[in-house]
């Protein structure tokens, strides 16, 4: 589980030894550690001429964070971050001095520093200019991303349904691209509408604790080892009470991950008729709520088509997919309010991948039902969201053969495989009050992969 | 009178004590998947799966209880050496207890009565046995010889100490399970028992065959997902042979009562194996679950423990619950007949027979049990429904542990069920003609 070439390059000898030989050095991610600041160093907000009213706003929200907040692109300081305000933009032409200045300062952004940009959805009914202005973004965040060096990521934060800049959600979803949590998520631009009535915060997107799911019960599948007991041990740092899922032959570990994280094991098998009601009932009656529940019990049965037997194609859609469909109906009926449910999907599901129809099958219908689920949980205020991760390092990939699994940690931009806290951060982060307004989108925590979107 | 008596007592006694849950690890034929997990390790995974389901990390229980019957002297403080290991609060106190394979159930005994009298609000009951990692005693001629050159001043009196050791001296002392008063195994004993009932074959091969079946079907329906958590890579009893038949068990040759003049009917397959294993019961005051939003299964109702004279009497060794159970019915108000449950343990599958001959037997009961005639019929599609010690393996302390759990959650069931209130009660026979039985009922 240890990718010993990042280590090698990044320290000693062997580090003086492969600079030397120009060998690829991927960074050494920084990751969220309580306390810490949220960016590297100073933040420079620039905007085209007519999103200069959002950007002040953004700016004066950095503020509020005690962030080192510039207005002007200077090159005599190792910049923390870029944040690239385009919401107004409408025309080809108006982004192009802000582009500029963004490019001006990357030869001084900072290992680990961060581009965001903020910018609005393509809609039906946009003139074509403007339509051409809004995709424009895509592409070029998406560029920029790869050029970026030394663990330094670029996402964007896009806005839709006329969402203000200054609701909680655009500014909780900022406030995850600029900071640690995201250190694995690159080259993505996340959906944010506005943050429905009735959700706490206003004009504070972190909450004045650090633990934003503090009195929340978050149920986590799958939570016996590897990401899944990284979810539930970064949603117990957020404050939740988490019950821990996992099939009974999985018991063992399951424990150590409760016991690690003060929640409770319940032993189940998710494909069980009954899961969801059980889920529900144990949440209920033992921790008295139900606010999160995290479907990230997966497996795979990997063969190409032509091999395929009918118990591994049917294993995998049943735990994968019919599972947490299942699991989904019971919830819905259960009409519990913002309850927020994130879905593991996977970028396999996304790009496809030889050897897993099955799984890719199943993948990218959690897609499918995560936007279909959106709609019927925002009734209540709630979400639903997926994460699709790329390669993490786990027990499973650590079973990868040696040179597949070294050439699929190195074709992402940032040259490595993510660890399974990545996912789990997004994850909180997609669970918490800032990500209110994010609902049926997908969030890939790949370090930027090549393939699919 | 002194029934009805004892009866008030019962209603306007001492408040509750309530099973909550139970959480054991899969139990191991000896020498396989945890031939080197000791006594501790098998109870601290036990603490800690029961921990883990109840959420109680951290929490100050009232005391752990439990023990093992095989223990090494340095596991003087084994039960709380095992909480100190745990995510139990470290100010959690324990105390080791041991009466053989009663053990399990007389721990459950004694916290749920410190329970009703006010003295706690929680514990754990449970036990644990290992006969893989079984403590090795050296021969009485090392022992001394060793002790005496501990205690010797000088080196010359070490020396001379030491130099009393003879070849013969270093053959170490397996440890044995023999009565130590009769030098009789417990399987010789119950032999002797068993041909006085006339118990048959192929009568003990029907009990071993329904243990199997029982146990897996209660495994295949997810029975056990909240009572058993994995241990070692193990995630069921290892023991159970779900294929087994009555052929198989028929074709098995006698190994105990082969000196006896009636034939020998008791095999390897109608007598619990060698295994290991641990189990552990979470108990509290209804007030203590409710505050922690813990379920309840049942209420421990009463317990009765007895003994017999197998030594200088004529009552074979493992027959004390056999009068316990109407001593602990007749304070209680209750007959045979009030039960939706029986659990008798089988150390034997004629340990069962035996037991339900006795009560049947209208001599024996004026004559051994002083009553006025046969104690009274048991019907057996209630006993053992989801197996016993036959399938399940025996890790002698663990097993009240296992039994408590099950019977709680068995009433629990019913109850649910039907709408009307369960009851179970459980029998545990032990060595030194001990015996411990209690009754559960549903809440």
């Amino acid at each position: 589980m240890t990718d010993r070439y990042t280590k090698a390059v990044n320290s000693g000898f062997t580090q003086t030894l492969a600079k030397k030989l120009g060998l690829p050095r991927p960074a050494v991610l920084r990751r969220y550690r309580a306390g810490d600041s949220l960016t590297v160093g100073p933040v420079l907000v620039v905007s085209d001429g007519a999103s200069k009213a959002d950007a002040d706003a953004i700016a004066q929200t950095l503020l509020g964070w005690d962030l080192d907040v510039r207005r002007e692109p200077t090159d005599d300081v190792r910049w923390g971050a870029v944040v690239l305000v385009l919401t107004e933009a409408t025309a080809p032409t108006d982004a192009s001095e802000a582009v500029l200045a963004t490019g001006s300062v990357l030869r001084r952004l900072a290992g680990n520093g961060r581009v965001v940009t903020v910018s609005r959805a393509p809609a039906d009914g946009d003139s074509p200019a403007l339509s051409a202005t809004r995709h424009g973004v895509d592409g070029f965040l998406r560029s920029v991303a790869k050029e970026l060096r030394g663990g330094a990521t670029g996402n964007g934060v896009v806005l839709t349904d006329d969402v203000a800049v200054d609701d909680p959600s655009v500014l909780g979803t900022l406030r995850f691209f600029l900071g640690a949590k995201s250190a694995y998520v690159d080259g993505q631009l996340l959906r944010v509408g506005p943050t429905a009535d009735g959700v706490p915060a206003a004009d504070a997107p972190e909450p004045a604790t650090d633990r934003p799911l503090t009195g929340q019960v978050a149920v986590v599948t799958g939570a016996a080892r590897g990401i899944g007991a990284a979810i539930a041990r970064t949603l117990h740092r957020d404050g939740a009470t988490v019950v821990c899922v996992d099939v009974p032959a999985a018991g063992e570990a399951l424990a150590a991950t409760a016991n690690a994280v003060g929640g409770t094991a319940l032993q189940l098998d998710v494909t069980a008729e009954d899961a969801g009601e059980r889920i529900l009932a144990h949440a209920r009656e033992r921790h008295g709520r139900l606010d999160v529940v995290v479907h990230n019990a997966g497996i795979t049965r990997d063969k190409l088509l032509a091999n395929m037997k009918p118990g591994q194609w049917d294993a995998v859609i049943a735990v994968n997919l019919a599972a947490q469909l299942r699991i989904n109906a019971a919830l819905l009926e259960a009409g519990l309010e913002g309850l927020r449910i994130v879905s593991l999907a996977s970028t396999s599901g996304i790009a496809g991948n030889k050897g897993q129809t099955n799984y890719a099958f199943s993948k990218a219908g959690v897609i499918g039902h995560t936007r279909a689920t959106a709609g019927l949980l925002a009734a209540r205020g709630g979400t639903a969201n997926a994460v699709a991760p790329g390669f993490i390092e786990t027990e499973m990939t650590s079973r990868i053969p040696f040179a597949t699994r070294e050439v699929a940690r190195r074709i992402p931009s940032l040259a490595q495989g993510g660890q399974p806290v990545d996912v789990a951060e997004a994850i909180a982060f997609l669970a918490s009050p800032a990500a209110a307004g994010v609902n049926g989108q997908v969030l890939r925590v790949c370090g930027q992969h090549l393939v699919g979107q | 009178m002194a029934s009805r008596q004892s009866r008030a007592a019962a209603t306007n006694g001492p408040r509750d004590a309530v099973v909550v849950g139970g959480n054991r690890i899969p139990f191991s034929r000896a020498g396989k998947k945890y031939a080197d997990a000791s006594n501790q390790e098998m109870f601290t995974a036990a603490l800690e799966g029961l921990v883990a389901r109840y959420g109680l990390q951290g929490e100050r229980l009232g005391e752990v209880v439990g023990g093992a019957v095989l223990k090494h002297s340095r596991d003087f403080n084994l039960v709380r050496e095992s909480v100190l290991g745990s995510s139990l609060s470290p100010a959690t106190p324990a105390y080791d207890l041991q009466q053989a394979c009663a053990t399990g159930l007389e721990a459950t005994i004694g916290v749920a009565n410190k329970i009703r009298l006010g003295q706690i609000e929680s514990g754990v009951a449970g036990g644990t046995d290992t006969v893989s990692d079984a403590p090795i005693a050296v021969g009485e001629g090392l022992r001394r010889a060793l002790l005496d050159a501990q205690h010797a001043k000088t080196w010359q009196a070490r020396a001379k100490a030491l130099a009393q050791i003879r070849p013969g001296d270093l053959k170490p002392l397996t440890p044995a399970t023999d009565e130590p008063r009769t030098g009789l195994s417990m399987g010789e004993h119950q032999a002797i028992t068993t041909a006085r009932w006339g118990i048959t074959r192929e009568a003990q091969d029907e009990i071993a065959l329904a243990s199997h079946q029982h146990l897996a079907a209660a495994w295949e329906s997810g029975f056990f997902d909240d009572l058993v958590t994995p241990f070692r890579g193990l995630t069921r009893d290892d023991n159970m042979r779900p294929d087994t038949s009555a052929e198989k068990l028929a074709g098995l040759k006698p190994v105990f009562g082969r000196s006896l003049e009636t034939p020998a009917t008791m095999t390897a397959g109608n007598s619990t194996p060698l295994t290991d294993g641990a189990s552990t019961v979470l108990l509290g005051s209804r007030e203590w679950a409710e505050s922690h939003d813990l379920p309840v299964l049942a209420r421990v109702v009463d317990a009765e423990t007895a003994a017999v004279d197998f030594v200088h009497g004529h009552e074979g060794l493992l027959m004390a619950p056999v009068h316990a159970v109407p001593r602990l019915l007749a304070r209680n108000g209750l007959t045979l007949d009030d039960f939706d449950f029986y659990e008798i343990h089988e150390a034997f599958a004629s340990t069962v027979l035996t037991t339900l001959a006795a009560w049947e037997d209208v001599d024996y009961g004026k004559n051994e049990l002083g009553l006025s005639g046969a104690f009274g019929s048991v019907d057996r599609a209630k006993v053992n429904v989801n197996g016993s010690s036959l399938a399940a393996g025996h890790p002698f302390a663990a097993t009240g542990g296992r039994i408590v759990a099950t019977a709680a959650k068995l009433v629990a069931e019913k109850a649910a069920e039907t709408g009307r209130p369960a009851r179970a009660l459980v029998s545990v026979c032990a060595a030194g003609g001990l015996g411990a039985t209690a009754v559960l009922e549903s809440v």
